[in-house]
């Protein structure tokens, strides 16, 4: 039953980690119950984790067992069940601001998920700080949930949003996004890692620059922190978003990283219970971080899953999966360019595990249609980046992303289906 | 391998059929997926007898929906304007695995288009086989705002 049917006993992956601290695939694989199950009669192999990554038990286990021995609402009674509840629910945010490197577990507020945590910036700080004429730095990599707020916000308050442009290899080179920086850039918002193409981008460096015109910076972790984890501290960012179900933890749960000095000033984003700390109907007294920014009952399920998920990323070791994630990318990149029909689109010098490719004359569903009928999961489509499709003149690309789980057999595997795809659409 | 592409779509989606435009032809649409990135042009001509004497298509799209298109122009030829709205609800039957239709005397139609009957196990499919068609229905409603 736990036969994935992909070898990884001659994979370059496996043997090249020669010392006792490489990854160990086969571990790592058996914690993960959906890597067994067989997809229309073939082991899975799953290569869509840059969409969403899937869940160690230990994920799974976190979250039922909440349900199952402590769930009662947080913050509320002084019952044994809510106070439990709310000791995880807190000891989650530890896990999070340990994971970040947050000087303050203030600084960590939950939201739904990456995309709610940009909204939330784009409305709170857009409605404190941006004034018509303000310029909102982003660049041409970004994912739609990194475009529509500011095309919101220059709508509603009559901001410049300006795009810094990409190379023919999918990078933004560090001096097209400082020509872009002047002394009405207010924000930079850019994602660490691209969803689409893979290009990890400078994001110290682009910290350094923005804040150098005296504008604060959003980074969009949801593709990095998976890969390359964050240190807050070190990046000097003033706010960083991720989604739990990117790093192996369950959906409806995200994060938003802010400076507390910033979260401090900025109004609350939504209102209702657990964010304040006093109402009547004449004022209303706010509670302080970070529950001024979590209005309503939040996922504490799913915070709780969250922090099971970072402790397993902890126990398995970052450094350990960044290894073999870049020993996968350079091995898929490899076998991919083999393949003569074959164009991979994004061929920055870093990137993260993340391929998009084309096939000459092949459609991108054509290709997700005969992989899956192999098993074989790979996302198709403009991958929410529209912008990124149109600057390569793509309709839509193919792309197959690794996680911790993935072995150079599945690697192998794809490759195998995709020659199948050319014999199949050869005209 | 997967049931989608039988002989008869792959060889449809590899030369297709009447991919050319028609010039001063009075009758175009453009069915687009943005979500795909594909985008069809149908071009229509009716003759005085509202029966198409002309079908032709161009544009990107995926295997399912050249083919779809292709086997659609060939279908359509000769057909009247009536004819060509019922043949897509027979094939928008045939795709989704709904009612089998009455028989309207187009059974030798219905069944070559039935080369793309897998489709109803796909349903995310579903509008890569019928951008064409919408594209044709939308070409007929311009064709009626003309007359």
């Amino acid at each position: 039953m736990l036969d994935t049917g992909h070898t990884v006993t001659q994979s370059p992956v496996a043997e090249s980690g020669s010392n006792g601290a490489a990854l160990d695939v086969e571990a790592v694989r058996a914690d993960f119950p959906i890597l067994h199950r067989p997809v229309r009669g073939r082991p899975l192999v799953y290569l869509d984790t840059a969409a969403s990554a899937q869940k160690p038990a230990q994920v799974i286990e976190a979250e039922r067992s909440f349900y199952t021995a402590e769930n009662a609402n947080i913050h509320r009674g002084i019952y044994f069940l809510s106070q439990r509840a709310t000791e995880l629910y807190d000891a989650a945010r530890r896990k999070v601001q340990k994971f970040l490197n947050a000087r303050r577990v203030e600084e960590i507020v939950f939201a739904r998920n990456a995309t709610e945590g940009i909204n939330l910036v784009a409305a709170s700080f857009g409605e404190a700080y941006l004034k018509p004429g303000d310029e909102v730095v982003i660049t041409g990599l970004e994912h739609h949930s990194n475009i529509l707020p500011w095309q919101f916000l220059r709508e509603k308050k009559g901001i410049v949003l300006k795009v810094a442009r990409l190379n023919d290899r999918g990078e933004v080179p560090l001096d097209e996004f400082t020509r872009l920086l002047g002394p009405r850039t207010r924000l930079a918002a850019f994602a660490h890692v691209s969803n689409a193409l893979g290009t990890v981008l400078p994001a110290a460096a682009m910290v350094r620059a923005a804040h150098r015109v005296g504008a604060k910076v959003l980074i969009d972790g949801s593709q990095s922190v998976v890969h390359l984890g964050a240190d807050v501290q070190e990046l000097d960012c003033d706010f960083l978003v991720f989604s739990g179900h990117k790093l192996y933890g369950p959906t409806g749960i995200g994060v938003l990283y802010g400076k507390e000095a910033l979260l401090e000033a900025m109004p609350p984003y939504q209102g209702g219970g657990d964010m304040i700390a006093s109402v009547t109907f004449e004022k209303t007294t706010l509670a302080p971080l970070p529950a001024k920014f979590e209005a309503g009952t939040p996922a504490i399920a799913q915070a709780v899953g969250l922090g099971a998920a970072i402790d397993y990323l902890t126990r398995v070791g970052l450094e350990r999966i960044r290894v073999h994630e870049a020993q996968l990318l350079r091995y898929a990149t490899g076998r991919l360019s083999e393949a003569k029909s074959v164009s991979i689109i994004g061929t920055a010098a870093e990137k993260a595990s993340v391929i998009s490719f084309v096939m000459e004359g092949i459609h991108p569903h054509d290709i997700g249609q005969v992989l899956d009928s192999q098993g074989i999961a790979i996302r198709v489509g403009h991958h929410c980046a529209q912008p990124v499709m149109a600057r390569f003149d793509v309709p839509a690309t193919a792309r197959a992303s690794f996680g911790l789980y993935t072995t150079a057999g599945e690697v192998d595997a794809l490759v195998k289906a995709l020659e199948m795809v050319e014999t199949l659409f050869a005209g | 391998m997967s049931d989608l592409y039988p002989p008869v779509v792959l060889d449809h989606s590899r030369h297709p059929r009447n991919r050319r435009t028609i010039s001063g032809c009075a009758h175009v649409a453009t069915g687009e997926n943005p979500a795909c990135g594909d985008e069809l042009r149908v071009f229509l001509a009716l003759n005085d007898f509202e029966t198409i004497d002309d079908i032709a298509f161009d544009g990107k799209s995926c295997a399912i929906a050249t083919a779809s298109a292709s086997l659609m122009t060939e279908v359509l030829l000769g057909k009247t304007r009536v004819q060509a709205r019922a043949l897509f609800d027979r094939f928008y039957t045939i795709v989704t695995g709904g009612a089998n239709a009455p028989d309207d005397g187009m059974e030798a139609e219905v069944q070559r288009l039935g080369a793309l009957s897998a489709l109803r196990d796909y349903p995310v499919r579903e509008k890569c086989a019928t951008l064409a068609w919408l594209a044709m229905l939308a070409a007929l409603e311009s064709a009626d705002r003309r007359a």
